[in-house]
């Protein structure tokens, strides 16, 4: 697992321009969110007070937000998000057998990441190229009917 | 040299952009002047990445194009080996009623001028030419209903925020398409953006809204970046903006992103995450329309309703409403996914039988195998075994047979396919899916899964039980989350007993 770095002044400072980018619009707290999630690559405990207080709402409402939502982890993913889809459309193309070779090669499971921090899994429920199954995202970039081979040839350069 | 290289999600994990690449490349090599037009997908999965080169009579098609194939693009075009010829006259294009998507795949998708050239603006030029209960009224005429999954008449619930009061009423457009399966949302704002802004000044103009909001998914990168370009061109037209086309309306829009919650797609709970809150759902009434976002009136539509309304404004209602069968009017935007040879979006007139889909125009499964069960309308949709093949495609005849269309999207799974495990993965994504207001839901779902697992271990004691269950989750829940889990549980269940029956024998 990555260690998760202080949230420190200049991480303060981040938050703050953050905070500014987001005055006036209405319902700010997704956006807010997945601001900081972008900026820190995770969102850092420390920083749900200061957002609670800026939106004037309780610690307590900020964290059952943040925790409500799949997209947003506490604790820095790996280098590499390996998200493989889990629904019907691709099941039904072979995509139980593709995440159980993949979870076995990688031995790790879903959530988890490697133990040299490259590679994190984790299940999607659809990434809408259900007509070219399975499917998978690698850090953002979009896999159609991904296969052991597809799979280790991206993540080649990722360990 | 004019060549058109699709910017679609599946055309692009398809490797589209390593194709356009290639072109670029080749074309640079050879001292070949080409412009590459990045479109929308035409809807053939199977094919993509489609690439089409304009020539005299037409658009030829070549697919699916691997980068090593390009250079023989350039020695010559009917001889090359992916040619598949004029992209409008293949068997899947011809076949379709293309009123919703009739641009998309064809224009380029950023491009104003293009989208003027194929009728856009031309429903919202008649809009404002008309009375805001005019243009209720031509929607209500339509027949126009709900294409996210409920079916509601559109028009009805636009005559309730119209003739509600207040000084800020909202038009939401839920691009929460989180059904597997479906992709049409998806493929709509990534090829033929400006339609779905269209639609939504429309219904900002009809009911008095002046704010728009897009809900989509995070899983959704292209189809965001996408639509956000295309309400900056919007804006900088002054098709959006304090004046919606040099009228009096003010209209604008902003893209809002989810952050992985499937139960986002359900509207009360998707106003509760765009406030900012936990997606939880709300009791109606209120009703959104009435106390929607922040407490105002509110249109909450999916993208295919609205992105329907242009083409209804242009042609009128009655062209619209003249196509269908019995109460479900207009088309539909088949998307057929899943284990399936031609794979796609085919959008096509209500009333084709279930078979003609899946055997005819999907020609049946990739694998070569039986097709064994089609699941329809999503995650929470009901398995149809090929016995109930002659269903009409209308909201009415799938509801009679215990099932549903919702937003149109078919899985087919050959006979692989071990429907008890589908039926234990239905309960198991409404466990980690739901919200948690309801317990029926809430618990249900992980009690049905341990129950469904009991069943597979051998212990038929557990059938009745999950029946019991399910029926307590329909009837105690209240979204179709919880709701409507019990489709494709009991359908699995009811359509094919012996799934449920062999682990049982086995245990003997």
């Amino acid at each position: 697992m990555p260690a998760t770095p202080a949230f420190d002044a200049a991480g303060e400072e981040t938050l703050s321009e953050i905070l500014n980018a987001h005055r006036g619009i209405e319902g700010p707290l997704l956006p807010i969110l997945h601001a900081v999630q972008e900026a820190f690559g995770h969102v850092p405990q420390e920083a749900l007070p200061i957002i609670a207080q800026d939106l004037n709402i309780s610690r307590a409402e900020a964290h059952g937000v943040m925790s409500f939502y799949h997209d947003f982890r506490e604790n820095p993913a790996g280098r590499t998000v390996l998200k493989l889809c889990r629904a019907e459309a691709c099941k039904s193309v072979g995509a139980d057998a593709l995440a159980d070779q993949t979870r076995e090669k990688l031995g790790i499971d879903w959530h988890d990441t490697t133990e040299d921090g490259a590679i994190t899994l984790e299940p999607v429920f659809c990434l809408g190229l259900c007509a070219c199954g399975p499917a998978a995202m690698v850090n953002g970039k979009l896999v159609g009917r991904a296969d052991a081979a597809k799979l280790d040839k991206i993540l080649e350069g990722a360990r | 040299m004019k060549i058109w290289v699709p910017l679609d999600s599946a055309a692009v994990a398809l490797g589209a952009d390593d194709v356009a690449d290639a072109i670029s490349a080749e074309a640079a090599k050879r001292g070949v002047d080409v412009t590459i037009v990045r479109n929308g997908s035409r809807g053939m999965i199977w094919l993509e990445p489609l690439v089409e080169v304009a020539t005299d009579d037409g658009r030829l098609a070549f697919g699916p194009m691997e980068p090593g194939e390009v250079p023989a693009l350039f020695d010559g075009l009917e001889s090359h080996a992916k040619c598949l010829g004029l992209t409008e006259e293949l068997p899947w294009m011809v076949r379709q009623t293309r009123l919703t998507f009739a641009r998309c795949g064809v224009i380029d998708p950023l491009s104003l001028h293009d989208y003027e050239l194929h009728h856009g603006l031309k429903g919202l030029k008649r809009a404002l030419s008309m009375m805001p209960a005019e243009i209720v009224q031509e929607v209500t005429d339509s027949g126009l209903r709900g294409r996210g999954g409920a079916g509601f008449p559109t028009g009805i619930k636009w005559k309730t925020v119209h003739d509600a009061a207040g000084p800020q009423k909202y038009i939401v457009c839920n691009a929460d398409e989180g059904d597997s399966a479906t992709f049409a949302d998806r493929m709509l704002m990534e090829g033929d953006p400006f339609t779905l802004i269209e639609g939504m000044a429309i219904a900002g103009i009809a009911v008095g809204a002046t704010k728009g909001y897009i809900y989509t998914r995070s899983e959704y990168p292209i189809a965001i970046s996408q639509f956000q370009k295309a309400i900056e061109i919007a804006r900088r037209e002054g098709i959006l903006g304090p004046r919606v086309m040099g009228s009096d309306y003010s209209f604008d829009m902003e893209v809002r992103v989810g952050a992985g919650a499937y139960v986002c797609g359900e509207e009360t709970s998707l106003l509760n995450s765009m406030e900012g809150k936990r997606a939880v759902v709300r009791a109606k009434p209120p009703l959104p329309a009435l106390e929607g976002f922040m407490g105002k009136p509110t249109v909450v539509n999916n993208v295919i309703s609205l992105a329907s309304v242009p083409v209804i404004m242009d042609r009128g209602a009655a062209f619209y409403k003249n196509y269908g069968m019995g109460r479900s009017h207009g088309t539909m935007a088949l998307q057929i996914a899943g284990n399936v040879k031609y794979g796609g979006l085919f959008e096509t007139a209500f009333g084709l039988s279930l078979g003609e889909i899946v055997e005819d125009i999907a020609g049946g499964t990739a694998s070569g195998r039986p097709v064994k069960a089609v699941q329809v309308g999503g995650p929470l949709g009901a398995w149809f075994p090929p016995a109930l093949f002659d269903t009409p495609f209308t909201y009415e005849d799938f509801a009679a047979k215990d099932g549903l269309i919702g937003h149109a999207g078919l899985t087919i799974a050959d006979d692989s396919v071990d429907m008890l495990k589908m039926a234990r993965f239905a309960m198991e994504f409404c466990a980690i899916e739901s919200c948690g207001k309801c317990t029926p839901c809430r618990i249900g779902a992980v009690r049905g899964v341990e129950t469904l697992d009991r069943v597979a271990a051998g212990d038929p004691s557990g059938i009745p039980l999950v029946a019991d269950l399910c029926n307590t989750m329909k009837s105690g829940s209240l979204c179709a989350l919880g709701g409507f889990t019990p489709y494709p549980v009991m359908s699995a269940l009811t359509h094919f007993p012996d799934d449920f029956a062999t682990a049982k024998e086995a245990a003997e």
